[in-house]
């Protein structure tokens, strides 16, 4: 007896032909991922997805009255929302897979933070509410600056900045102020290694400071004698990352923090990396006079699309007056922001945003930081050192680490010296990892080492995870290295990705000759009522 | 034709130097999509920024091989970028310097000296 008796089939055929039967569908649509178009090109003007009330008499808007539609998509709700998850089914998340862009850290984002954020004491207040309504949210500030401070082993912290960068120049403001404040402010030059993020240089020109390169050694460390030959009385401050963006941790940290002291000069550290060392070196040991913390790196919260970042500094007792305000004090009757440059926040050298910062990823921050614990919060950095010596280890062999002495920190850096002869670039490679379902690694950066590949899994991956991604970036690089002997396909690589919702782009007509295909219809005018 | 460690090139007619990058440096940068030139009238000094040029792998500076003031820029390059890859050292120029101090182009490399210095990197 069969109970499939009307002839539809139960498995697919084993039909020769059928599977390699392939055609371009003749919508364009892939499977079930249909081929979205442009938000524009579904408007209609019949269609809106909310109903707005009559706009005022016209008397009240005076000359500000519009004479043209002001050119929105016209959408029904549900067509807007299938339009943005169709295009989230084109892109890569946290969500969906390893993310192992070197110097992103993008680890998992916890559940449990968000469940905590949604806490409508939390979630739906209002910077401008009176400071006695929000106590709680103003005590989860306090607490978690007591937490940065602790970790850091720093005196102060800003926690206004809304990002790294942001950070940086929060630092160097306070920086600044403290040279103006002594009488320094001829010190003009700020130094920075040459494997420095780009946001320190960019950093301290937009602060108004010339920048000048300190050398790095054959082990990718601070050339310590380039940078004693360039402090002086000139320099404000140097801008050191640790560990470094090579994965490597600077050995010489004290000695470089001793320098620039004995010069005069403050030391910045450009704390996006604090991942590979949370809970096991507190930077204030090591003679740092001002970090940024990303908040949305080492403690989890989302980025990348996700969410907005938080750039919270600590700073040293040298540069804790300088701070800039909002920040929390707490008294016998509650918490209180200190608001004004006056009292102990006369030195203040401003503010970094209208308000007191990203509350949403101070909450999350926070739970992250209490649901790990401080042994947690060691073992993360433990982990992500493990987890990326595992992949250096595991890949030694075929492909070529940019430092092989020594094991790395947080996230593994090779070098394109392994793809010589191949026809391979960096860039080909990382394109065929996209066709075998991983996201790249960050590629061609730092600068200093040739077609870079940093590789940065995050201790949120499982050894199985690991591996996977292991195994395929193993078959990859042995299809690559088939080419030296020409028995390779080339191909392979030449024009991935073959399988994405998009092929290789052109960047160079991209950015020659950019074509932009909707064109905005002249508004029409409004119809006269 | 005078280089610099930085793939910068100058050559030198009468008191005007022709500035731009080497083949090397423009090989190595891949396909140019944006050139900043400097203004006509600028003064710079050896070892200043000069120019911008941004590839689609990277944005970088044009460092001034020799001291002088700014009498000429290649208003070209920002319709055609591609010069810079199709004729670095002739058509791709970036500027012209009406030199201050002669005696700076001593200390540069002659083509074999960079040449040599190339083999090294």
């Amino acid at each position: 007896m069969s109970m499939n008796s009307v002839g539809r089939p139960t498995r697919p055929e084993t039909a020769t032909d059928a599977n390699d039967y392939v055609h371009p569908t003749l919508t364009g649509a892939r499977g079930l991922l249909q081929d979205e178009a442009l938000i524009f090109e579904l408007d209609a003007w019949d269609k809106t997805g909310v109903d707005l009330p009559d706009a005022p008499a016209a008397d009240d808007l005076g000359d500000l009255v519009r004479a043209s539609a002001i050119g929105l998509p016209g959408l029904s709700e549900p067509e807007a929302v299938r339009h943005y998850v169709r295009l989230s089914q084109k892109n890569h998340a946290i969500d969906l897979a390893l993310y192992p862009l070197g110097s992103c850290t993008m680890k998992h984002n916890p559940r449990l933070n968000e469940k905590m954020a949604r806490l409508p004491g939390f979630s739906d207040i209002h910077p401008l509410q009176p400071q006695s309504t929000v106590q709680g949210a103003i005590e989860l500030m306090d607490r978690l600056a007591h937490w940065l401070k602790t970790l850091t082993g720093m005196p102060a912290v800003a926690l206004s900045p809304k990002a790294g960068a942001h950070g940086e120049l929060c630092g160097l403001l306070a920086i600044r102020a403290a040279h103006e404040a002594a009488g320094n402010g001829h010190r003009k030059t700020v130094l920075a290694p040459t494997s420095a993020h780009g946001t320190n240089p960019a950093t301290a020109a937009f602060c108004g400071y010339t920048v000048v390169e300190i050398a790095q050694t054959d082990d990718g460390r601070v050339d310590l004698a380039d940078l004693e030959s360039k402090l002086g009385d000139h320099v404000a401050a140097i801008m050191v990352t640790n560990p470094n963006t090579c994965g490597l941790f600077e050995r010489d940290v004290v000695e470089i923090a001793r320098l620039t002291h004995a010069a005069g000069a403050y030391f910045y550290c450009d704390g996006a990396n604090f991942n590979a060392i949370v809970g096991r070196v507190r930077p204030g040991d090591l003679g740092v006079d001002a970090m940024h913390i990303n908040l949305h790196k080492t403690f989890s919260t989302p980025h990348g699309g996700g969410g907005p970042g938080a750039g919270p500094v600590v700073l040293s007792a040298a540069l804790a007056p300088f701070a800039p305000t909002p920040w929390v004090v707490s008294h016998e009757h509650g918490f209180h922001l200190v608001e004004e440059a006056k009292g102990p926040a006369a030195q203040a050298f401003g503010r970094m945003s209208a308000f007191h910062g990203q509350m949403g990823m101070f909450v999350r921050a926070y739970a992250y930081m209490l649901s790990h614990g401080a042994d947690g919060l060691r073992q993360v950095a433990e982990d992500a050192v493990l987890n990326a010596n595992y992949i250096k280890a595991r890949l030694s062999d075929l492909m070529s680490p940019a430092f092989p002495n020594g094991p790395c920190m947080h996230e593994a850096l090779f070098d394109d010296a392994w793809l010589e002869g191949t026809g391979v670039t960096t860039l080909d490679f990382a394109k065929a990892m996209i066709d075998e379902g991983f996201h790249p690694m960050t590629m061609y950066f730092p600068l200093v080492v040739h077609g870079a590949m940093l590789i940065e899994p995050t201790e949120t991956e499982s050894k199985q995870e690991l591996d996977r991604f292991v195994t395929a970036l193993r078959a990859l690089a042995g299809a690559a290295l088939k080419n030296k002997d020409g028995a390779g396909e080339v191909e392979r690589f030449k024009g991935a990705p073959y399988h994405a919702p998009l092929k290789r782009l052109d960047e160079t007509l991209a950015a020659r000759k950019p074509r932009l295909r909707w064109k905005p219809v002249a508004a029409a005018p409004l119809a006269a009522e | 034709m005078k280089f610099t460690k930085d793939h910068e090139w100058v050559e030198v007619a009468g008191d005007i130097a022709t500035v731009g990058i080497t083949a090397y440096a423009a090989e190595q940068l891949g396909d140019v999509v944006f050139v900043e030139v400097p203004e006509v009238g600028k003064t710079v000094k050896q070892g200043d920024q000069l120019a911008v040029v941004e590839s689609v792998k990277a944005a970088s500076d044009v460092y001034a091989p020799v001291s002088g003031e700014v009498v000429e820029a290649n208003e070209t390059l920002s319709d055609s970028p591609e010069t810079v890859n199709a004729l670095p050292e002739a058509g791709g120029w970036f500027a012209k310097v009406k030199l201050s101090n002669a005696a700076e182009l001593d200390a540069l490399m002659d083509r074999d000296a960079y040449e040599a210095f190339l083999g090294t990197l």
